[in-house]
């Protein structure tokens, strides 16, 4: 057959990489790891995973409570909480109040987290999400207080709480403000712990820095999506400090599976099956109902209150 | 008496090798200290130090990070910078003074954990938020101290403490400033910029409420060692006792209470949820939620 009949792609395939993959004219997706080409309606069905290297694209939070909930579940909370700017940070002309305003715009967020609740094949669950675009989802202020809200009302419903994140780390903006978040979110888990309700955590592309050291990681239960970068320092902050050649696949999800950091990697669409069983499993203990002869120390929920 | 006033200097003075490092401190108010060492899982991270002894008559577990006085302590103690082995050292002496009760003592004075390859395999991340959540809810009295630099989740990892104290000439933030401008400003040449925005002195950090008492310091620290080691000593013990009587008085579960709700009101936000149901955020000016 000659070869003017095979149709030309209409797009340039050299778009610069950006962040996520590059979507030419609406129709075709480009896969930001193997570049190559997704029909984009088959790429969403497939919760934006590619069909031929299985690279998991970044999502959105939004996204991500689309693809992990039951279709119409999700009752959002906190939406109104946003950061005071308490330091008035200016980075010479880069004001940190005009770029929280644009961030918001671009991401379509009022902040860098979204918590509520839902349900994941029919059972209840709180969730806290990251939404990357904004600021790196990092961690301020009003990132803290939301998810300590949500935690908080997860003790008063008992419920299980299942946090989803991807971030940057502290945000720098609010120094020593965004460290105590750290503190703040991980004293909330404890009296979590402390209620005998489960915290499953789930680790996506790309995770570092103060999320990766507080909250995220103590969890009952850790989940990382395959190829997902996560660690403490980033690799090029690691290179430049210590001049060692990193690994090959070093801070990868397998990486940490590995090391023994996190339970399992989980395919991103194995993500509700798994957690569903998980809260099946964990339902009884969730509700209280433990068998008495096998508590251990007692359901506080029941003689106390709060 | 030196004026120091731009918050750069405060980093610099905060920084001086020859300033009083843990065991300065340790030797001066800690009697019949017997040091403990190893995680009991991997190694002996020489950048925590950790022991048992008696601080004005009463057992007390000491946790700090220590840096050397040279460069070749230095090299020795890791410039302060401890590894998930540390941490986990840290952890097992929490742990420890839980156990028998005694009261917990931090001392906090790093540039922040260590960015090695060694520490991200052995799961640096994991060991400061697990530290995190142990001293939440660590059922003793405890009190830290910054005594130099308290670099980010490197030093958190030791200081969630009811009480927080910092010595005059002592800088917390959430990055070093050379990290913070190179990441904001695009040049780590403007780290002294970095260093006022980034609002990490002592005064600024009382001011937020965040700290419980500046330590003054009339002399720097390494021009007046003994008197400043003296002063430490005496806010140590005021705080120490105030925190031991509510205990007494109200029960350990007190104590958690009001430990945890010092963490839980940390924050500068705004509720805008009428605003937000319309629009995306244009200005913050209504209610502002700050430290009391």
């Amino acid at each position: 057959m000659p070869d003017f009949f095979r149709r030309k792609p209409t797009f340039n395939r050299d778009d610069a990489d950006q962040d996520g993959p590059v979507v030419p004219d609406g129709l075709w997706v480009k896969c930001h790891k193997c570049k190559d080409l997704v029909y984009s309606k088959d790429f969403e069905r497939w919760y934006r995973v590619c069909p031929k290297c299985d690279h998991h694209a970044r999502l959105t939070a939004t996204q991500r409570i689309d693809y992990l909930l039951d279709s119409g579940s999700f009752e959002e909370w906190d939406r109104g909480i946003v950061t005071a700017d308490p330091l008035s940070f200016d980075a010479n002309g880069d004001v940190y109040k005009e770029k929280v305003q644009k961030t918001a715009r671009k991401a379509d967020q009022p902040e860098s987290l979204i918590t509520g609740r839902g349900r994941i094949r029919g059972y209840d669950a709180v969730v806290s999400a990251t939404e990357f675009a904004f600021l790196g989802a990092s961690m301020g202020s009003a990132f803290g207080e939301k998810f300590v809200r949500a935690v908080e009302r997860a003790i008063e419903l008992r419920l299980p709480f299942i946090s989803i994140s991807s971030s940057g780390g502290a945000r720098m903006h609010e120094s020593t403000f965004s460290l105590m978040q750290m503190a703040k979110t991980t004293a909330a888990l404890s009296r979590l712990g402390e209620h005998k309700l489960p915290h499953f955590s789930i680790l996506t592309d790309p995770c570092y820095g103060g999320v990766t050291a507080s909250y995220a990681t103590v969890a009952d239960i850790i989940m990382a999506e395959p190829g997902a970068m996560i660690g403490f320092a980033g690799p090029r902050v690691i290179e430049q400090i210590t001049r060692q050649k990193l690994p090959q696949g070093f801070q990868t999800a397998e990486f940490l599976l590995e090391h023994g950091m996190i339970d399992m990697v989980c395919r991103r669409s194995e993500l509700p099956a798994t957690l569903s069983l998980l809260l099946l499993h964990y339902a009884d203990a969730t509700m209280g109902r433990h068998q008495p002869e096998y508590a251990y120390a007692g359901t506080p929920g029941e003689e106390g209150d709060s | 008496m030196t004026e120091v006033t731009r918050a750069w200097d405060r980093v610099q003075l905060a920084r001086k090798p020859e300033r009083p490092h843990s065991l300065d401190y340790i030797a001066a108010m800690i009697s019949g200290f017997v040091e403990l060492h190893g995680d009991r899982r991997y190694s002996d991270d020489p950048a925590i130090v950790a022991g048992v002894g008696a601080f004005n008559g009463r057992t007390v577990m000491v946790v700090g990070h220590q840096k050397g006085a040279n460069t070749r302590e230095n090299l020795d103690r890791n410039f302060g910078m401890p590894g998930p082995d540390g941490y986990r050292k840290a952890l097992r002496v929490f742990r420890h003074a839980e156990k028998f009760g005694f009261p917990v003592l931090c001392f906090i004075d790093t540039p922040g954990a260590d960015p090695g390859l060694g520490s991200e395999e052995r799961g640096q991340a994991t060991a400061v938020a697990e530290n995190l959540l142990e001293l939440a809810s660590l059922r003793v009295p405890s009190v830290s101290v910054v005594i130099g630099e308290g670099g980010s989740g490197g030093a958190l990892a030791i200081s969630v403490t009811d009480r927080l104290l910092m010595l005059e000439n002592s800088v917390y933030a959430v990055a070093s400033p050379e990290a913070c401008a190179a990441i904001l400003w695009k040049d780590s040449s403007a780290a002294p910029d970095a260093a006022e925005a980034l609002k990490l002195t002592a005064q600024d950090l009382m001011g937020f409420g965040m700290i419980d008492e500046i330590i003054p310091e009339p002399e720097p620290a390494h021009e007046a060692m003994d008197a400043t080691l003296q002063r430490a000593s005496a806010a140590i013990e005021r705080h120490l006792s105030e925190i031991e009587k509510i205990t007494a008085e109200d029960g350990i579960d007190h104590l958690l209470e009001l430990r945890y709700q010092k963490y839980r009101n940390i924050g500068s936000w705004v509720d805008r949820q009428e605003e937000i149901l319309t629009e995306l955020p244009s200005s913050f000016a209504s209610a502002v939620h700050t430290n009391d």
